[in-house]
């Protein structure tokens, strides 16, 4: 009934429908000429029409590029009132740009806009409704309220769509108004609007305003709104239905049934043409799939559709593609049944733009089966000779995780390893030897034969990583290697030019084949430990040096069951995203978070998008499933800031990575070492036990030397067995009464920190500041590696030594710590003054977080002023200088309450009683010597008490009251 | 949402400027400029996280556009905008290219103003806004024609006006392909797909309903369920299994989804109906046979040997084999027994093209490579060997079975529609590994 045809000639007349090229408005852009302002202005004065939009035009291209024409704003704003729509939209324009810096003048807009909204074209109505919310003078918004409440209720749809953003705007430049006025509520009605363009705008609106209200029930979602939402969806714009989809995923539905009929009319979106509507649709689809109970045949179908419209999306444009994997990234970890055919399609093509092809990469192996693992491999071995580094090493490094994870397929894994070590390319070999090390480690006594290949290339290794990982194979199979000690003597030369990591290794790796083969290498031994514990200023090697060589010399059978004790596994999966954040981000699939992988608090400021979202829970798991989804996880009280990664403000802190502090440990004198070895001799042993075992990295767990500390520092607090007990000296030292210790409180939730959680409290005990610290492990696999770096702040706190994890941390163990602080640390003025920002690293990552510590943590025992210097000093502070302050509620007496705040260090100097007022004069001294003058007020059966604070530096008056209350009130 | 848009040309100037929402300063537009435009390393990601503010960019030719926020937008739906854009860009006045956006800075902002809305993307369709955003003025409309706009804009039928009239009422259907291949030297297919798309010139009057039938598996098979098969017994590609499908937004979604009906009211004028991948049974136009041997440090011997794979009546053409050759190639003698064959040392590859090719032939092309000596130890990567062309018919076997138009308020039917359908596919990436 079709023929085929070619036809020009149509096609060609379509062409010229378009808007002929008449226009040259580029000319705009090159006027740089010195009066140019003095004659735009003539210009824009003009009576003539054309002549002043010409000026209009090149006023905006001067603002487009930069420069400032603020100085034309009455010009510009007299042109406003015209008939010509163009010119009109480009006064708005510049309105919306300098109207702030300009805001009386901004008022001669307000009679047009007022009048505009008036207009009976439908279009011009918009427009000023839509313009004069983008303008931010509080003035203008005054009288926006009326025209916008008109407009709500226009009766053409236009302008209502256009006045429901509008209240979105308006909410963002006064929120109380907005309440004030009603607004809220006329935007909710128009969720049951007729024209379903208006109904999207709403929905966005409304979930906008929503973000920054948490707790209320603005987007009041039940059975009918939700009813209402899917019959626009299937009539809106695409970017509507992103709207629509993107609130529907907030919903929680009440039971499974409600939850499969919701689904059944999501799906036909998987076949839309725009990306950001299927992305949004997999996103409703996989939150409330999870309501649905796995036996039921719907369930199978959904998982079934959903492959189809993700393997779509790889077609899309490269950006598009880019996001898509990212979200597929996640939908593998939590689903990986949905994709688990799908293998070839991640496979990467050569003209990929490169962060499409790293991307691919991590899915495939994902992917990787013992079904599949051989096309797999193929494709690794394919990517392994490509030309950009990353990708070849990601490559390298990804042949290695398939041997590890697909037993089957190890050998050939190895086998192809070696092949690529054979190509002799310098980054290929290093990479490639790293991941052979991880291979012996989960395949123990199977593949040492390739070892004699693996030494060939020892001179090429210049990266400490494959460095290291070539000492640890040696060191671990030194009863194999017949050169095995020239080998690491070879790398012992420039023992301190190589990086600590490399260090450490040949430090262990030189002890176990001492252990292996005693009689020829004592020599070696004997070197690596003296160069480890009296050269070397890294506590971290020096202490293990230590360690080695009292272990040796006292007990050489212990010292074989402690280094060459059997290894535990290691884990398959690596990389894996911690189950409650990969929940997180499943909810937020298509959205930035997604494609960081990061939570929004991450990289969102303010209060938007702050709140943690969580999976619904499968029906009938006991969770009630009408409990809201949104803003429930998260604590009530203010979380402690997380700071993150990205973003320089915190530079200092992040050079954390390296190694644990240095420099706080005084050196030792090689002579002391025997004698205090003595000192603990036998006791060792049985401190550290088997559970350290070969673990590469032990070295940070054991702590500091115990020897080389001097006592008074105390500095090796809950290192848990006697030596705790050891350096407990803090209690009970000279203390009338305890210092208050406030209770722990979480600062870094295990949500931030993948699976780590850090809760804890400061105090000050017999003149020692410690941190307090329980770190509690919430992932699943072991942390080891503990660090911790403190940002400069107000009164330079600092660790005054490392952080003592002795152990590796397993999942669901919690460990106390107390980590002694100085106040030598560098300092800097925080906001607030108490704020302390704290960088932990584990052998996962780095995590940041800041908590404020009570100011009292500073309050030095010998605070107790004199009585005649108190006098002069307080007639001498400045009156400007004194806070007053009340502090309700105390039921103590003038003695017990000064008695209580002794334990806190603040000191009563003299105490007077006038006309049943007991006045307590109190002195406190800070850590940098800054001197707090008090005055308290008590009357008796008055339980508030008043607080007069004078000090040099008034902004810590705030804070020591504080204390004040704390003290008092606990 | 979208906090501003920037487009700058190739130096990093910016072109177009617009902020929405208070949260971005000026100085995003010099951190992209600075930490994207101008970075000295490759682009390693089309989002980029500078100081809390996010940035995606998309590149047309030289010109970049970049969207910022500062909040956690849909990222997909941002760069679904950023592609629209540059649609509804060059629908309006041709090439996206640094000339054309300063010639039309004035309607960009129009336009910028209209389709996103506080960084909230509006209605986008061309076809609409060509209405109303005209650089015209709109003075002269009547009240029946603003309200017309406003509830086109608006309406659930955005991408049509009404009262659209011809005099002949005509369409056009072209079903494109693109063929794409990764084969291994031995011959193995690696993976294989048919990206196509169905793309539609509607000439028609009023508000016509059609209705779009192909060759799909599962509706064929529906049919043969029912009995109404007309030749139940004849295999071959009858049906053809689609793997995926995506639909214009005049597609209804709901009705594909329950029957698998195709079903719309079009735009006027030009558009992509659908979308479609398939895997299964595609006919791979060419097979690419490779030959690459070294003899020694300093020569390579190339043979590519290709075969039209055909009904013998059909003709290939724009065929282009491209076959890599090493960095270090000081010369190439090349032997061919049909078309041209090129060594060009600037693209590092020797291009061999061919007009037209029947189906079911062979051809072949053999070269000798000349290397310098070097010390490089790294192997040349040999990347694979891609091929261009073009065929008339398509390659997955889709067949358009009926293109139904229905108008009941005028007075043409169906029959009296001039229909009219082709069909080109086209190699997408066809790599074959040496």
């Amino acid at each position: 009934m079709m023929t085929k045809h070619v036809r020009n000639l149509l096609s060609l007349l379509q062409e010229n429908r378009g808007l002929g090229s008449k226009m040259t408005d580029s000319k705009y852009f090159t006027t740089t000429k010195k009066g140019e302002i003095f004659e735009l202005k003539a210009e824009l004065n003009s009576d003539k029409k054309e002549k002043k939009k010409e000026a209009v035009k090149k006023v905006i291209a001067s603002m487009t590029v930069g420069k400032d024409v603020s100085a034309l704003f009455p010009d510009v704003v007299n042109c406003m009132q015209t008939d010509n729509l163009e010119l009109k939209k480009l006064v708005y324009l510049y309105l919306m740009n300098y109207a702030k810096s300009q805001p009386d003048m901004a008022i001669m807009a307000v009679n047009t806009f007022v009048k505009d909204c008036e207009d009976p074209n439908p279009l011009i109505r918009a427009l000023a409704v839509r313009t004069m919310g983008c303008i931010r003078v509080d003035k203008i918004t005054e009288y926006l309220c009326e025209p916008l409440r008109k407009c709500l209720k226009d009766e053409d749809p236009y302008v209502r769509k256009t006045a429901a953003v509008c209240v979105a705007k308006l909410h963002d430049i006064n929120a109380q108004l907005v309440e004030d006025q009603g607004f809220l509520d006329t935007l909710k009605d128009l969720i049951s609007d007729s024209n379903p363009m208006v109904v999207a705008n709403a929905v966005a609106a409304l979930s906008e305003i929503a973000e920054s209200h948490p707790n209320s029930n603005l987007l009041d979602l039940n059975p009918q709104t939700i009813n209402k939402l899917l019959t626009a969806l299937n009539e809106c714009t695409e970017w509507g239905q992103i709207f629509i989809l993107d609130c529907l995923a907030n919903y929680t539905p009440r039971d499974d049934r409600e939850s499969q009929s919701i689904c059944e009319r999501v799906t036909p979106r998987l076949s839309h043409a725009n990306s950001a509507v299927v992305l949004s649709a997999v996103k409703v689809l996989m939150k409330f799939m999870e309501m649905l109970p796995k036996d039921l045949d719907y369930y199978g179908t959904l998982l079934k559709k959903l492959a189809p419209p993700l393997v779509t999306l790889l077609s899309a444009e490269p950006e598009l593609q880019y996001v898509a994997l990212r979200n597929i990234n996640l939908i593998v970890q939590k689903r990986p049944e949905i994709l688990k055919h799908e293998m070839k399609v991640f496979f990467v093509k050569y003209n990929d733009p490169i962060y499409v092809k790293l991307e691919k990469l991590d899915i495939m192996i994902r992917l990787a089966s013992q079904a599949n693992i051989a096309q797999v491999l193929a494709e690794l071995k394919e990517y392994a000779t490509e030309v950009d580094v990353d990708f070849v090493r990601k490559a390298v490094r990804a042949i290695g995780r398939c041997a590890i994870k697909v037993e089957q397929s190890a050998e050939r894994c190895v086998s192809t390893l070696l092949d690529l070590i054979q190509t002799k390319v310098n980054y290929v070999v290093q990479e490639a030897i790293v991941v052979i090390k991880d291979i012996f480690r989960k395949y123990p006594n199977k593949y040492e034969s390739v070892i004699a290949t693996l030494c060939e290339n020892l001179d090429s290794l210049d990266e400490p990583e494959a460095r290291a990982a070539m000492i640890w194979i040696v060191g671990e199979y030194a009863e194999r290697i017949d050169n095995a000690d020239e080998l690491l003597e070879s790398f012992l030369e420039g023992f301190h030019d190589e990086s600590t990591q490399v260090q450490l290794q040949l430090l262990t790796a030189i002890v176990k084949l001492f252990l292996k083969k005693p009689t020829e290498t004592q020599e070696l031994v004997q070197q690596v430990l003296s160069l480890a514990t009296q050269d070397s200023d890294n506590p971290d090697l020096r202490d293990r040096g230590y360690i080695y060589w009292r272990l040796l010399s006292t007990d050489p059978v212990a010292a074989k069951e402690v280094v060459l004790a059997e290894k535990p596994l290691i884990s398959e999966e690596t990389d894996l995203i911690e189950p409650t954040l990969l929940e997180e981000l499943i909810c937020h699939i298509g959205t930035l978070a997604s494609v960081y992988h990061k939570p929004p608090s991450a990289f969102v400021e303010g209060s938007r998008g702050v709140q943690h979202k969580r999976l619904p829970a499968r029906a009938g798991s006991g969770e009630s499933a009408e409990s809201p989804d949104v803003g429930q996880s998260g604590p009530a009280e203010a979380p402690p800031a997380v700071i993150p990664s990205q973003g320089d403000l915190l530079g200092d802190l992040l050079n954390l990575d390296l190694a644990p502090p240095t420099a706080t440990i005084p050196s030792v004198q090689p002579s002391m070492q025997m004698g205090a070895m003595d000192l603990l001799g036998g006791g060792l042993d049985s401190l550290l036990g088997g559970d350290i075992g070969g673990s590469p990295s032990m070295g940070a767990g054991l702590g500091a030397a115990p020897a080389a500390m001097p006592a008074a520092l105390g500095s090796a607090p809950a290192v848990g067995g006697g030596l705790g007990d050891l350096f407990d000296l803090g209690g009970g030292v000279g203390m009338p009464t305890g210092a208050y210790v406030a209770p722990k409180t979480v600062w870094l939730p295990a949500m931030k920190a993948k699976g780590l959680e850090i809760s804890g409290t400061f105090a000050r005990r017999g003149g020692i500041i410690q941190m307090d610290l329980s770190l509690t492990n919430k992932a699943m696999s072991v942390m080891t590696d503990f660090a911790i770096q403190f940002n400069r702040n107000s009164f330079g706190l600092a660790p005054a030594g490392p952080l003592q994890v002795l152990t590796p941390l397993s999942p669901n163990q919690t460990i106390d710590v107390s980590l002694p602080l100085s106040t030598s640390g560098p300092v800097m003025k925080m906001e607030p003054l108490n704020n302390l920002q704290v960088a932990v690293k584990n052998n996962i990552d780095v995590f940041y977080f800041s908590c404020q510590y009570p100011l009292s943590l500073l309050f030095v025992e010998d605070g107790k002023m004199e009585r005649q210097v108190f006098l002069a000093t307080w007639k001498d502070i400045p009156n400007d200088n004194e806070a007053q302050f009340q502090i309700k509620d105390i039921h103590l007496n003038s003695d017990a309450a000064s008695n209580k705040l002794q334990g806190s260090n603040i000191f009563t100097i003299a105490k007077r009683t006038v006309e049943g007022q007991d006045m307590l004069y109190q002195s406190v001294k800070l850590t940098n010597a800054i001197w707090v003058l008090a005055e308290m007020r008590i009357q008796t059966g008055n339980p508030n008490y008043t607080l007069s604070i004078k000090c040099r530096a008034p902004e810590v008056s705030q804070f020591v009251y504080q204390c004040y209350e704390l003290v008092l009130k606990n | 949402m979208i906090g501003g848009l920037f487009i700058y040309n190739h130096k990093g100037e910016v072109l177009i400027s617009r902020v929405y929402r208070d949260d971005i300063g000026r100085n995003a537009v010099d951190a992209f400029r600075v930490n994207v435009i101008h970075a000295r390393q490759q682009v390693r990601s089309p989002v980029t996280n500078i100081a809390r503010t996010s940035f995606f960019h998309v590149k047309r030719s030289n010109i970049w556009l970049a969207a910022v926020t500062k909040q956690n937008v849909n990222a997909a739906m941002v760069f679904e905008f950023l592609y629209k854009m540059c649609d509804v860009m060059t629908a309006y006045f041709g090439k996206i290219s640094e000339e054309n956006i300063k010639n039309n800075f004035v309607l960009i902002y129009e336009l910028l103003d209209e389709i996103l809305d506080f960084g909230y993307p509006q209605n986008s369709e061309t076809g609409a806004l060509k209405t109303f955003i005209t650089q015209q003025g709109i003075k002269g409309q009547t009240k029946e024609e603003q309200s017309q706009i406003t509830s086109q804009v608006t309406g659930q039928i955005g991408w049509r006006r009404e009262g659209i009239k011809y005099r002949r009422n005509e369409l056009f259907l072209d079903v494109l392909e693109s063929v794409n291949l990764l084969m291994s030297p031995q011959g193995q297919v690696l993976s294989a797909h048919v990206s196509g798309r169905v793309v539609m010139k509607s000439y028609l009057s009023g508000m016509p309903e059609c209705k779009f039938g192909m060759n799909d598996k599962i509706v064929i098979d529906k049919q043969g369920k029912g009995g109404t098969t007309d030749d139940p017994g004849k295999s071959g590609k009858q049906s053809i299994a689609i793997d995926d499908c995506t639909f214009h937004q005049c597609v209804r979604l709901s009705k594909f989804d329950s029957e698998r009906s195709i079903s719309f009211i079009p735009p006027d004028g030009e558009y992509e109906l659908m979308r479609y991948r398939t895997t299964k049974d595609i006919i791979l136009p060419f097979r690419v046979i490779p030959l690459v041997r070294e003899v020694g440090r300093t020569k390579l011997e190339v043979k590519v040997v290709i075969k039209s794979n055909f009904k013998p009546s059909l003709l290939a053409q724009k065929i282009e084999v491209r076959i890599p050759t090493p960095l270090n190639t000081s010369g190439v003698q090349v032997i061919c027994m049909k078309g041209k064959a090129k060594y060009k040392a600037s693209e590092n590859a020797i291009v061999w093209k061919i007009k037209r090719m029947a189906g079911m032939k062979e051809s072949q092309i053999s070269a000798e490579i000349e290397l310098l000596p070097t010390n490089d130890k790294k192997k040349w990567a040999r990347p694979p060997i891609s091929m261009n062309f073009e065929v008339p018919f398509a390659p997955s076997g889709l067949k358009v079975r009926y293109l139904k138009v229905f108008e009941s308020k005028l007075n043409y039917s169906d029959h009296d529609v001039i229909k009219w359908v082709r069909y080109i596919g086209r190699s997408g990436i066809y790599e074959t590994r040496c």
